[in-house]
């Protein structure tokens, strides 16, 4: 485990523990707070003998931002629902904070319910709308309180999401690819709103994405699963909000994305800056027998 | 395109549109509001029961319906007048709507109940859903004889008929809504710290509404069946009662006023459970119809 120097910005409301702590003895309970948000190791889950999980250990300091990047199938969603609690037939160590959220890919709001209803849902006690407001004020959509969520937009919901998480007040928040389904431009609000979030709260969240260049503009440190199995760890030391026209970022992107397995390509539609890292990507290959537009 | 493609782009036979420079036919997109008359809807919805009854009475009056197979629709409003005046409409309108009311509510609360224990745990499923859906098969018509050899000849056979038509849709209908509800709202709601009893009050029962509502529907529709049937067996009250009595005499103006009160007691139950709808499922985001 890379210990990653404290990249929290200093205006962060909780103080950054210093890191050695995190493997201290003193600090393995994580309800304890002492500096460790997550603690997993030796993790394995199975479906039907195959193993998805295959002895994950990982680690994330309370208030750290870390972003979990892998293909699809490798394991990434399930290793959040072990963390979330939402799924135990498992094997290893796993300590969590009690206090934790998730959001979803799809936000998930009960369609039955209206917005701040479902904000509150599963309060201790009977939780005054007040408190849903609150909640609602800090994700920018206090206006649609009493709006049922068949009338919100998919980045409307997706923040109604967000709230209902946050108005939980999570040690831990655990985002689950939560901005794939929304379109670009969304998707930047929303990054932009959790990253705000984040540096307010201070509180440790884990997300899950197959998006390199999120992960990049967000995270302290930048995990890259594959095969079940924590493959790659990246801090990502540069100074908030990230410039993606920085020569460092761009290298950090073309090293994620080469470890992924996916070679960066030229007149890539989502390119901002194309550093041609590899030295064939600039290539078009036009292998024989197939026509040369196709 | 490669010069072997572009070749063969060449010998497209002419007409078929190739390249930039063919006209292209223009449609106009007609605005809703500008090509549609609105007529109320409550007026829409009255046009097929009123020429319905329009056409039967220049059949009637025209002699292609004699009076004595079918009485025209003047002569049945005039019938109904006179039972309405002596008393007889109204209080056999009274036993037979509490008969249906006491049945509805004892067999949804039978149905219902039955639809909880099997549709939220296994358990329940594996010890109640075989036997009532063993039960359903039978006719519950043919059960009639036996409600009367053991309940006897009072209020008790009728409304337990109606009773097990009832519980037997509102158990279907009910159970197939709890099973249908999205797996990830359950899931959303346990990673949200609800517990069993916070996941059926607040996903399960809510998700198995509309479910509940198609049931409710199906219910009242077998009530008034089974209420026919009930009250045309040893019944001497009562809407059923009425239109026995009316064939042994004859009187076709009697039967169809009570045919009539039917069909309008069953509009009045349609639009109680439209009104319970739009008032419990305005969440649903569904189709409405264009």
């Amino acid at each position: 485990m890379t210990p990653g120097t404290s990249t929290r910005p200093p205006e962060s409301s909780r103080p950054s523990e210093p890191v050695a702590a995190a493997t201290a003895a003193g600090a393995a309970d994580a309800q304890e707070g002492g500096g460790v948000a997550v603690r997993v190791d030796g993790l394995v889950r199975e479906f039907d003998r195959r193993r998805v999980l295959d002895g994950v250990r990982l680690d994330i300091r309370a208030g750290e931002f870390v972003a979990l990047l892998g293909r699809s199938g490798c394991g990434k969603s399930t290793l959040l629902r072990v963390l979330s609690g939402l799924d135990r037939e498992i094997e290893g160590e796993v300590l969590v904070p009690r206090r934790r959220a998730v959001a979803f890919q799809a936000p998930r709001l009960m369609p039955w319910k209206r917005v701040w209803r479902n904000v509150v849902l599963g309060l201790p006690g009977r939780p005054e709308r007040v408190v849903a407001e609150r909640a609602l004020t800090e994700v920018g959509l206090d206006h649609r309180a009493d709006a049922w969520p068949k009338t919100l937009s998919g980045g409307e919901a997706q923040r109604a999401s967000l709230a209902r998480a946050l108005v939980r007040d999570p040690d831990l928040l655990l985002l689950d690819e939560p901005f794939g389904a929304l379109d670009a431009l969304t998707r930047i609000t929303a990054q932009r709103l959790v990253a705000e979030v984040w540096r307010e709260r201070g509180c440790a969240v884990l997300l899950v994405t197959h998006d390199v260049e999120e992960a990049l503009l967000l995270a302290d440190r930048v995990l890259v699963m594959a095969d079940g199995r924590i493959a790659h760890e990246t801090a990502v030391e540069l100074p908030r909000p990230r410039d993606v026209g920085d020569p460092r970022w761009t290298a950090l992107r073309a090293q994620l994305l080469g470890r992924l397995g996916v070679a960066e390509a030229d007149g890539g539609a989502d390119s901002h800056v194309d550093g041609d890292v590899d030295g064939g990507a600039g290539v078009r290959r036009t292998p024989d027998g197939r026509g040369a537009d196709r | 395109m490669s010069g072997e493609q572009a070749a063969a782009a060449g010998r497209v036979p002419a007409g078929v549109p190739v390249g930039p420079g063919g006209a292209v036919a223009l449609s106009r997109v007609v605005p809703v509001s500008g090509r549609r008359w609105t007529v109320p809807r409550w007026v829409r919805r009255a046009v097929g029961p009123v020429g319905l009854v329009v056409v039967w009475q220049v059949l009637s009056g025209g002699g292609v319906l004699p009076a004595d197979l079918l009485a025209s629709p003047v002569d049945i409003a005039r019938t109904a007048g006179g039972l309405v005046a002596d008393g007889t409409l109204p209080s056999a309108m009274g036993v037979s709507l509490q008969r249906v009311a006491v049945g509805l509510v004892s067999g949804a609360a039978v149905g219902i109940a039955l639809a909880l224990v099997s549709g939220l745990s296994r358990l329940g499923e594996d010890l109640v859903d075989a036997t009532v859906q063993m039960l359903r098969s039978i006719p519950w018509v043919g059960v009639i004889p036996l409600f009367i050899i053991w309940l006897g000849i009072g209020e008790a056979p009728k409304i337990a008929l109606i009773a097990v038509g009832v519980a037997f849709h509102l158990y279907l209908n009910v159970y197939a809504g709890i099973r249908g509800v999205d797996a990830q709202l359950v899931e959303a709601g346990t990673s949200l710290g609800l517990g069993r009893w916070g996941l059926i009050r607040h996903v399960v029962l809510p998700g198995a509404l509309p479910g509940a509502m198609t049931g409710l529907r199906y219910a009242l529709a077998t009530a008034w069946l089974a209420l026919v049937f009930g009250e045309q067996v040893n019944a001497d009250d009562g809407l059923g009662f009425l239109m026995n009595q009316a064939r042994e005499f004859f009187r076709t103006d009697v039967i169809v006023v009570c045919l009539v009160v039917y069909a309008m007691l069953g509009l009045l139950a349609d639009f109680l459970v439209r009104t319970l709808e739009r008032l419990l499922l305005q969440w649903r985001p569904t189709f409405t119809g264009q």
